[in-house]
Order: structure tokens, then sequence, then C-alpha cells
């Protein structure tokens, strides 16, 4: 349901966009989800194929673009890659760690027609 | 080269330009926007709302069965006699917990998602239209049951305060991280049923630290009164920073 929620302001975002950018008709939608962000790439993708229905993106296909958690360790002085937000370094094992990418969920690029 | 279709001529595409008989060309549009970007912005003209009238409003959050209406019922009736006090209520349906706050005395405004799993700044932003909370008043905002979503949409409040019940188990800080993560304050409630259950408090603490170092954390029960007063002075010591 959170995804399905989140299909639509995805569409009101096209749509938004479609007369300023003069476009009709959007043939892919290229989606940036961090690994952190809470959300399911399969969920979305199924939720997006009913919300687009009737719309100007009825036929577009998805791309998501998987953008790996990274978070900078204090201790180790060095961004290192997290999997889940509470993560300890996987140098040195200690936190907290600053989250500094992959925390986003945000629309890239339209392929429009 | 044509940067756009890979052809051999050089010309600019537009709308018409066509390859392929019947087939019209595409183009790439970068949009480079946050999914959330609407819902932050409603969140940022709430605030402006609240921090005008100097109030404070907690966005509470937690799963289903939790004791969240019962812990609003009982701190309301500690702090309703010198504080103003309004209430919204989310839930998919029904307008049950409204009822349960409205007969506290306290002003209370039911939203129902439907198939929505969480609030969003928008509907929070037409509620108070109506509700028309008080200056200095407190404004509790009763999220949908829900440890997932409510996480990622901010309403414009001072602080999410997650309620977790003994009865749940103590590892959902690390089960539900982004919840306990957006959260300022934790409230550890039915503390009464601890003799009873095999919850490990200790642990249950480490794990909400290991994913939010800053939380906050109060032990209490609704239903016993244990805690509750250190809950009103926090309620009350957060109103002061507003004014």
């Amino acid at each position: 349901m959170h995804e399905l929620s989140l299909c639509e302001s995805v569409l009101q975002v096209i749509e938004q966009q479609a007369q300023a950018e003069n476009y009709q008709t959007v043939t892919a939608v290229y989606l940036e989800i961090g690994a952190l962000y809470g959300v399911d790439p399969e969920a979305m993708r199924f939720c997006f194929d009913s919300v687009v229905q009737g719309s100007l993106a009825a036929n577009a296909r998805l791309e998501i673009i998987e953008i790996a958690g990274q978070a900078w360790c204090s201790s180790c002085n060095t961004n290192v890659l997290v999997e889940q937000r509470y993560e300890s370094c996987p140098n040195c094992g200690s936190y907290p760690l600053q989250i500094n990418d992959g925390d986003q969920m945000r629309i890239k690029q339209l392929e429009v027609a | 080269m044509c940067g756009v279709c890979g052809c051999g001529d050089q010309h600019q595409h537009s709308p018409k330009h066509s390859h392929i008989l019947g087939l019209s060309p595409t183009r790439m549009v970068k949009i480079e926007q946050d999914i959330l970007a609407k819902n932050n912005h409603y969140a940022a003209e709430n605030r402006r709302y609240f921090a005008e009238r100097k109030m404070l409003v907690l966005n509470l959050v937690s799963s289903p069965g939790s004791g969240k209406t019962t812990l609003l019922t009982e701190t309301i009736e500690r702090l309703k006699a010198d504080t103003e006090i309004a209430v919204i209520e989310g839930d998919q349906q029904t307008s049950r917990d409204a009822e349960r706050i409205r007969a506290t005395g306290v002003p209370a405004l039911q939203i129902n998602t439907g198939k929505g799993c969480h609030l969003e700044a928008q509907r929070v932003g037409q509620a108070l239209d109506t509700l028309q909370p008080k200056a200095q008043s407190v404004l509790f905002i009763e999220n949908v049951g829900n440890l997932v979503c409510p996480s990622g949409f901010d309403l414009g409040e001072a602080h999410k305060v997650v309620i977790l019940s003994v009865t749940e188990g103590e590892d959902k800080p690390i089960k539900y991280p982004d919840m306990f993560h957006a959260a300022d304050l934790m409230l550890l409630n039915k503390i009464d049923l601890l003799p009873y259950l095999d919850f490990n408090v200790e642990q249950c603490l480490a794990y909400a630290k290991q994913v939010n170092p800053n939380i906050e954390v109060i032990q209490l029960s609704a239903k016993s009164g244990q805690g509750l007063e250190q809950w009103q002075a926090w309620i009350k010591k957060q109103l002061t920073l507003q004014a």
C-alpha cells in the first residue's frame, strides 16, 4: 500500500511536468531507489503498472536504478557501504554511521514522445 | 551524429521529427525530483502554521494495538486542566478513535485514509482549517497504526513519538529501523505486563539506541499510570521550547 501511494506521487509528477516539458506520452520512467529508503522495487513495479493505467504513462517501462546505501564512518574517516540503517562500520565495527547516500527515492528522468 | 537517436544526420529533435514512419520519436526529460517533494512542501507549510501559533505538535506512530489511543486519553486527562489540546486521528476506516478522544472533552478530528497506510501533510493541513487549534496548544496527531510507511512522511510535527508495547517483542526497533530512526522519543508501553512476559527491556533499549543513538526513552503504562508523570513532564518541557 505504501508503494501504491508512492506510485501515485510519481504519476502526479509526470502529469504536472507534461505541459511544461511538452509531452503527451511517457514511454519510460527512470526511478532511483535507495537501498535504505524502505521501498521494495518489485512492489513498486507491481503498483506502477496498475496506477498508470489509462494515464499518459499507460505503456511506460519502469526502469529502476538501485542506489547502494553509503555512510561515513568517523572512526575510519571513510565512506563505507551499508545494507541497513543501523549497521555498524564493516571495517572497524563502530557506530553510529552518518548515512550519505541510498536513503532517497526520486524520478531521475523520463523518456517521452 | 545525432546524440539523441544515434542516426547519421545533424538535426534537432522535435515531437514532429520521426525516423521511422508511424512511430513517434522519443526524447529524455530530466526531472530529478524527489517523490516526496510535494508532501515535504505541505509539511513545511504546516510547520510554519504551528510556529506562528507556538504550538507543540507530536506525531504518534506505532503498530496497531500498541495502546496509542488509551495512552492518549490518559495523557489528555492529566494535561487538560492547564493545557489546550487538540487531536487529529488517522485511521483507514471508522471514527471510533476520534469519538474516544472527544469523550475527554478535547476537540478531535478523524481523517480516514481509506486505502492509504499513513497520513500525508496535505490532509493534516486541511484538517487544521476545520479543527482551528488554539495558540500555544498541544496537537497530537495519532497516525495510522503501521511501523513502516508513516516514517517517511513528514507532517510538519516537532517530534515523532514511537510507541512500542512490551507485548510486541523487543526486536521491533531493528525489524523496523526506519521508524525508530525517525522518532525522537520512544514510549515503552504496557510495562505493567512485564511480569507475565519474556520481554527483555535492556535488549530492547539497546536495539533502539543502535538504530538511533539519540532516541529518548520513557517506560510507562497507560493502565497503571506508571511513568505517565515523566511523559507529562516531557510534553510540558517541549511546549515551553516552542514559545
